[in-house]
């Protein structure tokens, strides 16, 4: 038996914080919960919880089979919450899919044209790569949560009202 | 080449004092005391030796970090990226405002030398600045009483892309000296299930983020753990009070993953408090380009720190062009 225990948050389970204004304005803070923003959002939906520039951190729900994606860029992955599979796509020809200087990840049209890379199974806590030129699916039979390390992209939704109210 | 100045040691405790320009810095058994010139005349700030070799190891190890590094509310370093200011008063405004604040500009490997030298003679074997109250002695304190060189030489750990990719930084295990720390025992030790086809070994990669981060054997300490051009996700453990009470110089944000982090925000020229942020888990909260913030963590917890580092952003914060605030409410 541990002295310590350790809190996480889930979908199940979560409890928001606050942001205590003494002379300044709470919108400064953008604060948000991103187990609160998942139990909210469609299955895949890319919600930007964190936004720098061009850079932005995703919440996504993972739940069931998604479509396939892909980046011109490495993107990484944190799984939250729960339990799924991720599989890898070596695009034989990425440039057609997504041109180089393409920021963020793309959806592609259908089942991509490659070598199979292989798959992996993450639970709560593990990190993945999400290698540039490669097509990415996540299947998860439970939902799911997933901190996505990417560039603001075509896919990316932007509703900071929303998730940042109360 | 850097040479820095320092006294022989003093007779009654053991300890040498240093001088970096216009300041000179001593320590007593249990205090540092910084003067400088200020107007006419001398001034000198005092500070307690635990709490000033724990930011000073921090600000040495971090390479002066992004922007202001504030010992507490008087001394602090500011990051010119090739240079380093050294203030007293420059960022309390009544030290400010009376024209007793004190700003000396240094190049970078002068200043790095000196602290480093400072680090060495006043860390006494059994004290380790990087590790949480609890978890280190007392010999901080009292007369010079032998050295610590591993536990202050640690740098940050930082990978390429991702640690334990070929060539790139270690994961952490307990074979490598990083066994679980006490406070995290209950953290889930698994790695993920990888299946990776013959000639993708090196591209099919995942490893366990929180049992990475429950084997640190820092608090405060950013690493890196994933290069996204450049953002990076810089993951820490943090326990008791930052040491340092960071002013940015450019927006970060915080994803809190474990337990909670109280944050103190307060206006980075001033000091003057603006907010306090209560984070839980899966709480996301941007730290603005124009505050200074330190975070109080009651429980060992697991803090995501995400940063922006491309160059020249503290200019175009500083002129205007961008605004401190990275969303549009």
């Amino acid at each position: 038996m541990s002295e310590y225990t350790t809190v996480f948050g889930s979908l199940e389970r979560y409890e928001k914080g606050r942001v205590e204004i003494i002379n300044d304005q709470a919108r400064h803070y953008a604060f948000s919960n991103i187990f609160e923003v998942a139990s909210q959002a469609q299955p895949y939906e890319k919600i930007a919880v964190a936004k720098n520039l061009e850079y932005v951190v995703e919440v996504l729900r993972a739940e069931g089979r998604s479509d396939w994606f892909t980046a011109a860029h490495d993107e990484f992955a944190v799984v939250m919450d729960g339990h799924l599979e991720l599989h890898l796509v070596k695009l034989g020809d990425p440039a057609s899919v997504v041109s180089p200087d393409t920021q963020g990840s793309v959806r592609l049209p259908g089942a991509p044209v490659g070598k199979n890379m292989g798959w992996m199974k993450l639970g709560r806590g593990h990190q993945a790569l999400l290698p540039a030129g490669a097509a990415y699916q996540f299947l998860a039979e439970q939902p799911c949560v997933i901190l996505l390390q990417t560039l603001k992209g075509p896919l990316t939704v932007e509703k900071w009202a929303d998730i940042c109210a109360g | 080449m850097s040479s820095t100045k320092a006294s022989a040691p003093d007779t009654k405790t053991g300890y040498k004092r240093f001088e970096l320009g216009q300041f000179s810095f001593s320590r007593d058994e249990y205090f540092v005391t910084v003067r400088w010139p200020a107007r006419e005349t001398q001034l000198s700030h005092t500070l307690p030796v635990d709490a000033f070799l724990r930011a000073l190891v921090r600000d040495v190890a971090w390479g002066f970090f992004y922007g202001w590094v504030n010992f507490d509310a008087v001394l602090g370093t500011r990051n010119r990226y090739g240079q380093v200011e050294l203030y007293a008063g420059r960022y309390n405004d009544s030290y400010h405002d009376s024209g007793l604040d004190y700003v000396e500009t240094f190049e970078t490997p002068e200043i790095l030398a000196t602290f480093k030298a400072m680090l060495a003679d006043w860390t006494n074997a059994g004290f380790d600045p990087f590790a949480a109250p609890a978890e280190t002695g007392t010999t901080v304190f009292g007369k010079k009483n032998g050295s610590n060189t591993a536990a202050i030489e640690r740098n940050r750990e930082t990978c390429r892309r991702m640690p334990g990719l070929p060539g790139d930084a270690s994961l952490r295990s307990d074979t490598n000296g990083y066994p679980v720390n006490r406070a995290f025992a209950d953290v889930e030790q698994d790695e993920p299930e990888i299946h990776a086809e013959p000639g993708f070994e090196n591209e099919v990669h995942a490893f366990n983020l929180f049992k990475y981060l429950s084997r640190s054997d820092v608090t405060w300490n950013p690493s890196v753990v994933s290069v996204c051009r450049n953002s990076l996700f810089c993951p820490t453990t943090e326990e008791h009070i930052l040491p340092v009470i960071h002013g940015n110089d450019r927006v970060e944000w915080f994803i809190q993953v474990s337990d909670q982090i109280t944050w103190q925000v307060s206006d980075k020229e001033t000091g003057h408090p603006r907010a306090r942020v209560v984070m839980k888990p899966g709480d996301v909260a941007a730290m603005p380009a124009d505050i200074r913030h330190q975070g109080f963590s009651p429980k060992r917890a697991m803090l995501l720190v995400w940063e922006n580092a491309t160059s020249g952003l503290p200019e175009k914060y500083d002129s205007g062009e961008l605004s401190p605030y990275p969303i549009e409410l």
